[in-house]
């Protein structure tokens, strides 16, 4: 069987999404679709869903041109998607979550609850993917649910599998266990497209390469035929530092100091069970680990916005432990959320509001509960320039700008007052490689200022560029603390997995 | 450094993952007054009215039970009479809102206590707040001001402002009361304020039995009134044999107005309320404490509609009886989106429904139109200032951004 | 979707769970002293309450007469325990069962209490209790339907009120069971406006729901007064009398007050259970759920998220509008403005205490139908000021939305429309 994408275009207001698309899978191969965040892999894949129509461009299978309505039509030709963001209902069974919308009824539209749990059960077996048909999907662990996805897939008799970016929020270990799956299902005789941004899987899992950027193929090629740098430069357009360029760090006194700290999340469970660490000036110090091993709540300790239950947090020798957002901000600590558009910023707030958005209260900004416009927007202006947010003015609402630049701001805003210590969340989540530089860069830069940096990502190779130190976090514990140059990759998952202590 | 990179915002995909505020969060597109779009800000709201009287126009005639049964025999003459039916009403309509200097005083009366509810709904608004218990707030304010009013004796330079801020703290507390249950337990404001409505309905009615408020030889449910040292002085009293009602609140609701335009615009405490109200995530992050907002947002809100409350009593009524509030907490939703939630809008909408209920009530008198009708015309209003969409795909008018949810469900 | 921690062997309490508890606790003994010195002195002689009826098949004379001052003074000590529990250990997972125990009792001591001396038809007043929380009910469901798929439905209120003036109307105009049907079809079709609204227009949902509310309120009445008041015949309709069912009708004292009523209680309970099994058995059900969980994944599978909806919305309509007639063909017969006071806002408030689930929403109505009827009753036997009573079911909700009986989770997407790119 092969899937053809000939010649897809799709615009959208203002952006050109996809260019003259060509792609081509068949039965029994990987071809991996490689691009930055932003590149248009996504929507051309939901165009061969049929969750987009193409405006111009077909997709045929074995020469036959299909037309996909809506994904009812793609999946009864044989067409299965595994979404970057998983699509199950949360509160649904496993069985439930796989079933959904080819429900096996008895008479009347009852469910056969009993026939799909066969099915599920049977699936699994045959395909090596875990489940336990009756769990429920919002206990299940990450790496899980995607098995989840996958039969769901399967279930529909899929014949093209789409992968989304599905590596993302999976351990090293867990990643080579997806792709033993991905090569099962290929050698089943499935056609599998995955897409990522990420060189290094593409490499090693692709049996071919389509390299799309702006929208439109600009290479293909062969692993083992092509090294990483020419393929990054394929991606991006021009040569490109894979890694920041970094001088040694020179710590200095203690900045930060957590001692056994214990904080529980909305459920009563202990999501940092007892951790101690400490974070000096002029270095970086980056925490490792699965989403979901207690980073979040350290952060919101960290911040202020959770409280500890117990445990000590001192900044600057100061004991902070109990004190609030605002206090902890004062003390001279920046903080670049996780999710920047849900907790960094107000997108329907200027980018002079947003400049200001928690220094507001403060002087020069305002008096007393009087503020003070002028002299925001004169500062907005100001850091605008020398952070090269790219915007038309300060007074446009700040969901005008790219997500790049709207993490501009938040770096401005951060980067740009007297601060000791900064705590990084996900600092490049969804940002084009030109942006992850630039902050890269500017991180770099905060430190050999003097200022003491925590980062927090998952993304490995983010924290093993950038971190002078690497704290591994499993479960709520510290269960590692190495230097980047003296481990690899495949050890800080071992640490990540909880499979190895130090 | 780095070399300036071209944002590569224009080619690829819009931003990956959930676009717009935050995953399933709301947005305040039209409402909040952004982008300087003269259509969206003027032109859709005078299509709404008009098309909103239209259709009013309409239900008048297919009400009537003898214009319906003509059309069988003479559409023609069915038609006349309709038109008949309908120009009469609305011009007794506009008389009596703009006709002579009576009506026009009567119609600034009536927007004084929709300026101050409408405000205090637009407040909630803007806070993310959806303030229902505007009756609530309006109905114990008054009754404080009431008290206040007959129970002491003073020069008025002292007894109008206390009674006044008796009013604003009791609808102050009222609003509270709400705020506060969101605030520790996340009860939702459109259930809590709408209970307290009906709880503060109550309290009056038992009020006005007490031997303590009620005129102690009459058996009706109304107030002993109050102190003429109370009474909010009427523009034109000094002249003599006048009737024009118009009285020295609608100076105090034009004064809450600009104060609700500084507070919001110009204060600390209003860019606390604004962001709140656009992503009370990012502003929790930012430091401020949206917990204790809620309650602010709401008691200042309260504090409103208790003086819109106070007013009335003080300025109109001089005693309470069970009915005056009409329903003014309920216009004032329809106020607060008119005006797109900005103090000056609510202003220029409070007039425009003060002309509608002033007109209204000579209509009823004149006309067998009765002022029950006014409530559908706002009601449609409404509908039509919510959807730009309908006056859009109805009258082919290019606007800005589609509407915007205000509200975030039961959680949170 | 993060990995979940397991659960650790102690899990911690939170602070806030403890101050909740302590809050309850105090609340508990707060209560205790009210009934021991309210209802305790305050009570002279015996309750007798009926627990059936002079016309009842058997046991037609069934009473139970009980001390009023020493049910007080065992409540009291009920209350007092309770508390003291909750403050210095908490209760865990039986917080809100001892919750709704404690306030049975509460209610028991302070009927006790207002029936000293005196006699009081227990079974009358639970007969009332269904009867009056039956419009309530059906607004809880109807409710249920529609959050279900995420489309929150605050103008149940108008929708039972347009039920209520339709079915007067045309149950006075043509026959009884037509203005049932006419009521319905009012439901549905302001259904379907909120449905296009919402849906199609995206306007935010509850204003939508306001925006009908007060659209009805001033319809009906204007309606009322141009076509009812002229003409008085337009507004006297047959009411649907109690039917009791054979058999069922003579088990004493459930008898009487289940199976004893009027056809709104009877569709009541059939709607309950269809739809109990419909949304947990059945293929529309499934499909339902996730539209109002996560409608994106069901988009994904090929469901209709927009169709689900516009149906879902519709039917909820339907029931509510049914519903609306019986405050006019299940109760009085003519229609007076703004009959339905509330009812509807109650309702929402019945099924968020019933955590979105038809029985639980079933429930909840039924406590507020009794504290509706609580207050009819006992306004012949002592004279506390009506409006007092009035205000109970107001305060009950309150009390319930406020989450003293704690936290639910309503539908994953409840109040956010589908866009589909």
């Amino acid at each position: 069987m092969e899937l053809e994408l000939r010649g897809i275009t799709k615009r959208f207001p203002g952006v050109l999404a996809n260019d003259s698309v060509d792609l081509t899978v068949r039965s029994g191969e990987i071809l991996a679709l490689l691009g930055e965040n932003g590149a248009g892999k996504t929507t051309l894949m939901n165009i061969l869903y049929g969750l987009y129509s193409a405006d111009e461009g077909e997709v045929l299978i074995d020469g036959v041109p299909q037309h996909f309505a809506d994904p009812g039509d793609a999946i009864a030709a044989g067409i299965g998607m595994v979404h970057q963001h998983f699509m199950l209902v949360p509160v649904f069974t496993v069985t439930e979550n796989v079933v959904l919308g080819v429900e096996p009824t008895l008479a009347a539209g009852v469910l056969n609850l009993k026939q799909a749990r066969r099915d599920v059960f049977e699936i699994s077996e045959r395909y090596g993917l875990r489940v336990e048909p009756d769990a429920l999907t919002e206990t299940l662990p990450v790496g899980v649910q995607q098995r989840v996805e996958i039969i769901k897939v399967l279930f529909r008799e899929a014949e093209v599998l789409v992968f989304d970016e599905p590596t993302a929020v999976l351990t090293p270990q867990e990643v080579a266990e997806f792709f033993g799956i991905v090569r099962s299902l290929r050698d089943a005789g499935k056609a599998i497209i995955f897409i990522t941004h990420k060189l290094k899987e593409a490499l090693e899992i692709a049996d071919r390469i389509s390299v799309l950027r702006r929208g439109a193929v600009v290479g293909q090629a062969i692993p083992g035929e092509m090294d990483d740098r020419a393929l990054a430069e394929m991606m991006v357009g021009r040569p490109v530092e894979l890694v920041v360029q970094k001088g040694d760090a020179h710590p200095g006194d203690a900045v930060l100091e957590v001692e056994d700290l214990l904080v529980v999340d909305d459920r009563a469970h202990p999501m940092v069970d007892g951790i101690s660490f400490t974070v000096r000036s002029g270095e970086i110090v980056g925490i490792a680990g699965v989403q979901g091993n207690g980073q979040t709540e350290l952060v919101e300790a960290l911040t202020g916005l959770r409280p500890a239950v117990s445990g000590t947090i001192r900044i600057g020798g100061a004991d902070m432990t109990a004190e609030d957002p605002r206090d902890i901000h004062k003390a001279g600590v920046a903080h670049v959320p996780e999710d920047r558009q849900r907790s960094g910023l107000v997108l329907k707030f200027t980018v002079a509001e947003n400049m200001v958005l928690d220094s507001y209260h403060d002087a020069p900004y305002s008096r007393g509960i009087i503020m003070d416009w002028p002299v925001v927007d004169e500062a907005a202006s100001r850091l605008v320039e020398e952070y090269d947010v790219r915007t038309p003015s300060i007074d446009v609402p700040l969901a005008n700008l790219s997500g790049g630049n709207q993490q501009k701001v938040i770096v401005a805003r951060e980067f740009g007052r007297d601060v000791r210590l900064v705590i990084a969340s996900q600092p490049t989540r969804g940002l084009d490689v030109g942006s992850i530089e630039y902050i890269h860069e500017r991180i770099v830069k905060e430190r050999d200022q003097g200022v003491a940096i925590l980062i927090v990502s998952s993304e490995l190779d983010e924290v093993t560029a950038l971190s002078d130190r690497i704290l591994v976090v499993y479960r709520g514990k510290i269960v590692a603390e190495v230097r980047p140059e003296e481990t690899t990759n495949a050890e800080l998952g071992l640490y990540m997995a909880g499979a190895k202590q130090q | 450094m780095s070399d300036r990179i071209e944002d590569p915002q224009v080619a690829g995909e819009p931003e990956g993952g959930e676009p717009e505020e935050s995953r399933g969060r709301k947005l305040w597109a039209d409402i909040a007054g952004f982008g300087v779009d003269w259509r969206a800000a003027v032109l859709v709201p005078v299509l709404a009215v008009f098309t909103a009287l239209v259709v009013g126009g309409l239900i008048m005639v297919l009400s009537d039970v003898d214009i319906l049964k003509k059309f069988g025999s003479s559409p023609l003459g069915a038609l006349a009479d309709a038109w008949t039916l309908v120009s009469d009403a609305y011009i007794a309509l506009a008389k009596g809102a703009f006709g002579s200097g009576e009506a026009i005083s009567e119609t600034l009366v009536a927007a004084t206590p929709l300026i101050l509810a409408g405000l205090s709904v637009a407040i909630g608004f803007r806070a993310g707040l959806f303030n229902i218990g505007g009756q609530g707030q309006l109905i114990v304010g008054a009754m404080a001001s009431l008290i206040v009013g007959f129970q002491f004796s003073l020069p008025s330079i002292i007894h109008i402002p206390l009674a006044l801020i008796a009013g604003i703290l009791a609808g102050a507390l009222w609003g509270g009361i709400a705020g506060l249950l969101k605030a520790r337990t996340g009860a939702h404001e459109v259930i809590t304020t709408i209970m307290l409505n009906f709880i503060a309905l109550f309290l009056m009615r038992w009020a006005l039995k007490t031997d303590f408020v009620r005129v102690v030889d009459r058996m009706d449910p109304i107030s002993k009134p109050i102190e003429v040292s109370a009474q909010l002085p009427r523009f034109f009293g000094f002249v003599d044999g006048n009737t024009l009602r118009i009285h020295l609140g609608f100076l105090v609701a034009l004064g809450a107005a600009w104060f609700s335009y500084w507070l919001l615009f110009k204060s600390t405490v209003g860019f606390e309320f604004r962001a709140t109200g656009f992503n009370p995530h990012a502003a929790e992050y930012a430091g401020m404490k949206v917990s204790r907002l809620f309650i602010l947002v709401m008691a200042v809100a309260g504090a409103m509609a208790g003086l819109a409350g106070a007013g009335q009593i003080l300025g109109v009524h001089r005693q309470v009886v069970d009915g005056f509030q009409g329903s003014i907490g309920f216009d004032a939703i329809a106020l607060a989106l008119l005006g797109r939630s900005h103090p000056a809008g609510v202003v220029l909408a409070s007039i425009l429904f003060g002309a509608l209920v002033a007109g209204g009530r000579i209509m009823q008198a004149r006309t067998p139109i009765p002022i029950d009708l006014i409530l559908v015309v706002q009601a449609l209003v409404i509908v039509f200032i919510a959807a730009p969409a309908l006056i859009r795909a109805i009258y082919r008018v290019r606007t800005g951004e589609g509407t915007a949810q205000l509200t975030r469900g039961w959680g949170s | 979707m993060t990995a979940a921690a397991e659960a650790q062997p102690a899990v911690v309490r939170t602070p806030k769970e403890i101050r909740r508890a302590r809050i309850l606790g105090v609340v508990y003994l707060l209560l205790a002293l009210f009934v021991l010195f309210v209802f305790a002195r305050g009570a002279e002689g015996d309750a007798t309450f009926g627990l059936a009826r002079p016309t009842d098949r058997f046991l037609n004379d069934l009473q139970l007469t009980l001390p009023a001052a020493g049910v007080a003074y065992a409540v009291a000590i009920l209350l007092a325990f309770a508390g003291t529990v909750q403050l210095i250990r908490g209760l865990g997972k039986w917080t809100n069962a001892v919750l709704a125990v404690m306030l049975i009792f509460l209610v028991f001591a302070f009927l006790a209490w207002a029936a000293a001396g005196k006699q009081f038809s227990l079974v009358g007043m639970f007969r009332t209790s269904i009867s009056l929380g039956v419009p309530i009910a059906l607004g809880a469901l109807s409710g249920v339907l529609c959050e279900r798929v995420a489309v929150i439905n605050i103008a149940i209120e108008g929708m039972l009120l347009a039920g209520a003036f339709t079915g007067a109307l045309v149950g006075s105009a043509v026959n009884s069971w037509i203005g049932l049907v006419a009521a319905t079809a009012s439901g549905v079709i302001l259904a379907w406006v909120l449905a296009v609204l919402a849906i199609r227009y995206r306007v935010d949902q509850i204003i939508v729901g306001v925006v009908i509310n007060i659209f009805v309120a001033g319809l009906t009445a204007f309606l009322a007064t141009r076509i009812m008041e002229p003409n008085p015949g337009l507004n006297s309709a047959a009411v649907f009398g109690p039917i009791g069912v054979p058999l069922l009708k003579d088990i004493p004292f459930v008898g009487p007050i289940l199976f004893d009523q009027n056809l709104f209680v009877y569709a009541m309970y059939v709607i309950t259970a269809a739809l109990t099994f419909g949304l947990f058995r059945t293929r529309w059900g499934l499909r339902s759920r996730a539209v109002g969980e996560h409608p994106k994944a069901a988009d994904t599978l090929g469901v209709n998220v927009y169709r689900m909806r516009y149906l879902n919305v519709m039917m909820g309509g339907a029931v509510a509008g049914f519903g609306g007639a019986f405050f006019t063909l299940g109760s009085v017969g003519r229609f007076d403005d703004n009959m339905s006071a509330g009812r509807g806002f109650i309702g929402l408030a019945a099924m968020i205490f019933g955590r979105w689930h038809p029985v639980g929403a079933v429930a909840g109505a039924m406590v507020f139908g009794f504290a509706d009827a609580v207050r009819i009753r006992i306004a012949l036997l002592r004279p506390i000021p009506s409006e007092f009573l009035a205000m109970a079911p107001y305060l009950a909700t309150i009390i319930v939305v406020a989450g003293l009986v704690g936290r639910a989770r309503p539908p994953a997407a409840d109040g956010q429309p589908y866009i589909k790119e």
